[in-house]
């Protein structure tokens, strides 16, 4: 039981991961396209906070491999 | 209790080793391919593997622990392992020996484990059962010091990083004012990058020379630590991907910010400035925790990126060779998608070895320059005074 939950929050955690991300890259492309000079600035922040949304969700990835593994 | 992992895989360490021997068969050409396949990790290997050793099952969930946890040994593939030195303190005497005296390599490139003078080595963990102890005698701590492929996996790469900034230093004062050349050219940028990318604008020129040579450290020491863990067929190193060697980093950190806060990040924490009384009730206790979260989650997130990333790759091999069990047919046609998506796999995680150095340092410097913060409000007022000078 413990272990079918684990996989259920993985999932919601990708979930979460995706939906970050995916807002971050979004709102990035739309900057660069209203700001092609600052394009490359713009990727740079971009990374860096893709790198720190994904910190959050593979924390919930830990805990449910946690779970998982006993 | 089931049968053990596939190919390059240890028994489990308290399975008794006739076990296995009940469904074994020895096919002719499975031991040819054994001998031109040896070299072949299995987490990097083609699904062909499966084939060869498909007597036993594969459990793919022991083959993705043995190759991201610490290990006593180095295994190099096939039937090769590097034994490495045990140290163990217990109670009060100092043990040390080989880590072969634990296990013998059998046929099939696996370890059999065995007790040594007492302890056992249980998964990789070691514990006293005393003399002749039974099969599920219960295992006392001992305290282990043991040089471990994630201890030997560091040495290397501080050995290295000596061997490179020393050359590079020197050359640096030799060649006053000239060109750079050969391992300067290599290195330069990064230096810089670190230096006024991250360093500069965190901390300001002042107070950045501090603490740069350590940003430099950290940054180089875990960038090196996480390309060593992707080079394929070097043993399966998992240096930052495990807690306690993170947890080492971030406690640095942690103590760093602490010792060199000001009076103003202390203030800041325990009296914030321009919040009204009720939340400050709230944001203090908030603010005393975010001191020992903000580590703990530069911890957290340095060993998830890239453990995710490890098991991410094993499990594509392994899906190709769990398939591989079925039918040969199956293994290939998994096993030629599967490298592909774990090739792929593979420059997404040389960019996250990079990037994660990238984010550790720089939050590193954040914190650095949030303890050594100036007095905010005076630049704030003299922003007003040059404005109304300049009307």
């Amino acid at each position: 039981m413990g272990q079918g939950l684990a996989g259920i929050g993985a999932g919601i955690a990708a979930i979460g991961a995706g939906i970050g991300v995916g807002k971050i890259g979004g709102s990035a492309l739309e900057g660069m396209a209203r700001q092609p000079e600052a394009a490359g600035d713009m990727r740079s922040n971009m990374i860096v906070a893709a790198a720190l949304v994904e910190g959050v969700a593979l924390f919930a990835v830990i805990v449910c491999l946690l779970v998982a593994l006993g | 209790m089931t049968s053990v992992a596939i190919a390059q895989h240890e028994g489990h360490a308290s399975e008794p080793v006739a076990h296995d021997q009940v469904s074994v068969e020895q096919p002719v050409h499975a031991n040819t391919e054994a001998h031109a396949d040896t070299t072949a990790h299995a987490a990097h290997g083609e699904a062909a593997h499966g084939e060869e050793y498909a007597k036993e099952e594969f459990k793919i969930g022991e083959m993705i622990m043995h190759h991201i946890s610490d290990a006593h040994q180095i295994h190099l593939g096939g039937s090769l392992y590097i034994p490495l030195p045990v140290i163990i303190l217990h109670e009060g005497h100092l043990d040390i020996f080989s880590s072969s005296n634990f296990y013998s390599v059998n046929e099939h490139g696996e370890l059999d484990y065995h007790d040594y003078k007492g302890y056992r080595n249980h998964h990789e963990m070691i514990e006293f059962v005393g003399e002749n102890a039974s099969h599920d005698a219960h295992g006392h701590k001992v305290m282990d010091f043991s040089i471990t492929k994630s201890v030997f996996g560091m040495m290397l790469v501080i050995v290295l990083m000596i061997i490179l900034f020393r050359s590079v230093a020197n050359k640096y004062k030799r060649n006053v004012g000239k060109a750079p050349s050969g391992f300067q050219n290599m290195i330069e940028p990064f230096i810089l990058f670190v230096r006024d990318d991250i360093a500069l604008p965190s901390l300001g020129k002042k107070k950045a020379a501090l603490y740069t040579p350590f940003l430099l450290t950290v940054f180089f020491f875990i960038w090196m630590c996480n390309i060593l863990g992707l080079i394929p067929f070097l043993g399966g190193f998992n240096i930052t991907g495990t807690l306690s060697i993170t947890l080492v980093l971030a406690a640095i950190v942690f103590i760093i910010t602490s010792v060199s806060g000001n009076k103003h990040y202390w203030g800041h924490i325990f009296w914030p400035p321009g919040v009204p009384g009720f939340v400050k009730v709230i944001l203090v206790p908030i603010e005393f925790m975010s001191i020992f979260i903000k580590p703990c989650v530069l911890m957290i997130r340095l060993t998830a990126n890239i453990t995710a990333g490890h098991i991410i790759i094993l499990a594509f091999v392994g899906l190709a060779l769990m398939f591989g069990q079925q039918s040969p047919a199956a293994g290939y046609g998994v096993g030629v998608g599967s490298v592909l998506f774990m090739a792929f796999m593979y420059c997404l995680e040389m960019l996250v070895a990079f990037l994660q150095a990238y984010v550790f340092t720089l939050l590193a410097a954040l914190y650095f320059g949030d303890a050594t913060q100036d007095h905010h409000h005076e630049h704030e007022h003299d922003h007003d005074h040059e404005i109304q000078h300049a009307h």
